[in-house]
């Protein structure tokens, strides 16, 4: 991409840019001055709500809108970061934590001054500790510049701020859940309505505003360029850039800020370097490990943007894609998503605690070769039976990782247990009658 | 992702007379953790009810140092049972894991059941009630490590773990910890290294037991380390 296109990674090899010095040079809190000592509140969340920026998180919800459900006057209001990026595949809020923490720091405040608040909190995945240090670091340096804290920048408007650190949980990304874990509980997501924003749906029971990291870094740049040239890059629906993370089967890894709407070939190929000498993409995942797979033909012309990849049955999510080449069996891959989700369930809903759980079992019996026909049915069953019926999307993001690679790729499913079948077969003639091992098969045992 | 609607109006500051009520006899709990419907329902433990008992602090040894932190950690918070989680790592790093000892210490200073703890310690992946060692190798064995075939990475450190008598570490294989631009990687205390071949190892693990910083330069962070975005291909090999 041009230089001209990044926004979010545009300083991002400067050295030094982690620390307040650094970013300030490089223009950085001027954005917060303008919202806080030249805009009202309302200003500012009408710039975001004309922006459409949309949650980079995985829901794609309209982020002003959002912030416009919050009530303000009499209650107190909580502006919750949500940094606990622990979807597979997903590295782009690492990145932009480890990097550039004081634009999430900023974007951060902006936000919390539209909405009024009156606490500012970063929850963090537990496993990023050298991110986390460096967080608490700039926020410390916020501290002393004024930019939080009592009597933000003169205007009479207090805030605090802390960097809290989870331990391990990919089910407290999930908003109610993180409410629940940040309380000090189990991450068990919550019955809604309420929502976060209402009256006693947030935190603390107090209205909060949860919003991913990207979301947030994308605020400053709105207000300090303003609404219309935010829009110049990005699609109608999907404004603006993307950071996308991309690995699995391809040459370059990593993170790269693309303008919404580029084509899923100029990422994987163009920016990622494509699979590997001779190797052909068989399939992606274009929104993280939650998202449903398109395979090569029919995904890699595909625009990438919110409203293209939802038209084609899967999603652009968090914007992590995950790149399966032809030489890989899809039945491991979609076995180790699965435990994944397993792992993570926490176990307050039937259909995901038990549907995880069945998934990998029958996809161990057809990674093994135990399966019978009718495994494959009822492993179809089993992930439309997760979808819609529980209290959060975790089970629904397995359901739809898997169920889109058992539909597109169901010869290979019993392809693959097939093969696996016969070289049991054949191992155990070799093991009981050695002799006889050169001599047809003797059936299922 | 609001209702439109919104709640019916109410304050929830504390010094609102509803909320004022409920405060009475609930020590150390502000009235935000009481759930408005259905009250009570998930609220893990009620220390007024139940057999289940609030350790006095007069009654637990609690080293000063460790009773300071959970203690500052309280006070960062509206509510100071969000520090649960942070008094937790504080205990563990205190004693290299959560025995039964350090989950009382951390009861009494929060004020808060042991049982209430526990429940938390055994939810999240990085607490520890067995001693499984003060430091960690977690290898990242996740989708896209999967893809690069991260299990004979894990494979190998697991090995070499113990045919060089590696000591106070727990090896695991650990879901996605983010940094699949290192793929295969694995986190070691914190410090991201990759991306791995099951030949680095013996080195990882023999730095890990000398004191030594495994793999200078191919921490996440380190000076020389790919910058964002633009890494170098990581090895890549045939699948079996
Ligand atoms: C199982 C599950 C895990 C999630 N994990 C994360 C996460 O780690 N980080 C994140 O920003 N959003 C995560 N989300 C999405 C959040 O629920 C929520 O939509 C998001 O934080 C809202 O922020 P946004 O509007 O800025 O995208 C997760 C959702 C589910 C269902």
């Amino acid at each position: 991409m041009t230089e001209t296109n990044l926004r979010l990674l545009k300083d991002i090899d400067e050295p030094g840019l982690h620390t307040i010095d650094v970013y300030e040079r490089r223009g950085g809190y001027s954005a917060l001055r303008r919202a806080v000592t030249e805009l009202e509140p309302d200003e500012v969340l009408e710039q975001i709500s004309e922006a459409e920026l949309l949650g980079r998180g995985g829901a794609a919800f309209a982020m002003g809108m959002k912030a416009g459900f919050v009530p303000k006057g009499d209650t107190d209001n909580y502006m919750l970061v949500n940094a606990d990026e622990s979807e597979p595949g997903a590295f782009k809020d690492r990145v932009l934590m480890q990097k550039t923490p004081h634009l999430l720091i900023e974007g951060c405040l902006i936000a919390a001054r539209a909405i009024d608040a009156v606490q500012a909190i970063i929850y963090i995945r537990g496993e990023y500790e050298h991110q986390a240090d460096i967080l608490e670091r700039a926020v410390a340096e916020a501290y002393e510049r004024g930019y939080v804290g009592k009597d933000i920048l003169g205007t009479g408007w207090d805030l605090e701020f802390v960097v809290h650190r989870g331990a391990g949980a990919y089910i407290a990304g999930e908003e109610m859940a993180l409410l629940d874990s940040l309380e000090g509980k189990r991450a068990h997501p919550r019955m809604k309505p309420p929502y976060p924003a209402n009256v006693g749906g947030g935190v603390y029971q107090g209205p909060t505003l949860v919003n991913n990291v990207e979301t947030l870094c994308n605020v400053p740049y709105i207000i300090n360029f303003g609404v219309e040239e935010y829009r110049k890059l990005g699609t109608e629906q999907s404004t603006g850039t993307k950071v996308v993370s991309v690995s699995g089967n391809v040459r370059r890894p990593g993170n790269y800020e693309v303008p919404m709407g580029v084509t899923c070939r100029e990422i994987i190929y163009g920016l990622a370097g494509g699979p590997p000498e001779g190797r052909e993409v068989k399939c992606f995942l274009p929104g993280g490990s939650s998202s449903p797979a398109l395979t090569g033909d029919e995904g890699l012309d595909l625009r990438f943007d919110f409203e293209t990849l939802e038209a084609a049955g899967s999603m652009l999510g968090s914007g992590s894609v995950i790149v399966v080449d032809d030489s890989q069996p899809l039945v491991p891959f979609a076995l180790r998503l699965a435990e994944f989700y397993r792992h993570e369930s926490c176990g307050k809903c039937v259909p995901c605690r038990e549907g995880t759980n069945w998934t990998v079992k029958m996809l161990e019996r057809i990674d093994s070769g135990e399966a019978t026909p009718m495994d494959f049915e009822l492993l179809a069953q089993v992930q439309t039976n997760i979808i819609g019926n529980c209290l959060c999307l975790l089970g629904d993001s397995m359901a739809m990782a898997v169920g889109s690679m058992l539909e597109k790729f169901r010869d290979e499913f019993e392809r693959h247990a097939e093969e696996a079948r016969a070289r049991n077969e054949a191992a155990l003639v070799e093991q009981s009658a050695p002799e006889l091992a050169a001599a047809p098969s003797i059936g299922p045992m | 992702m609001a209702d439109r609607d919104g709640h019916p109006n109410g304050s929830v500051r504390a010094e609102h007379p509803l909320v004022a009520d409920r405060l009475v006899g609930l020590d150390r709990q502000v009235a935000s953790t009481k759930p408005s419907v259905a009250a009570g329902w998930d609220l893990p433990a009620d220390p007024d009810k139940g057999p289940s008992v609030v350790p006095q602090l007069a009654d637990v040894d609690v080293p000063p140092e460790l009773q300071d932190e959970i203690e500052y950690r309280m006070s960062l918070y509206p509510d100071p049972r969000s520090a649960v989680m942070p008094a937790l790592k504080t205990a563990q790093r205190h004693h290299g894991y959560l025995p039964p000892l350090a989950i009382l210490q951390v009861a009494a200073v929060m004020k808060v059941t042991p049982a209430y703890l526990s429940s938390i310690a055994s939810f999240y992946d990085m607490f520890n009630e067995e001693p499984l060692g003060r430091h960690y190798i977690y290898v990242c064995t996740s989708v896209s490590c999967h893809l690069v075939n991260a299990k004979r990475v894990y494979d190998a450190i697991v090995e070499a773990a113990e045919k060089l008598g590696l000591e106070d570490t727990d090896v695991r294989a650990f879901e996605c910890l983010g940094a699949c631009d290192m793929q295969p990687m694995a986190s070691v205390d914190g410090r991201y290294v990759g991306p791995l071949d099951p030949s680095d190892a013996p080195e990882l693990v023999l730095a890990l037991r000398e004191g030594r910083v495994p793999l200078p330069g191919r921490g996440l962070d380190d000076p020389d380390h790919m910058p964002a975005g633009a890494g170098d291909p990581p090895p890549q090999e045939e699948a079996p």
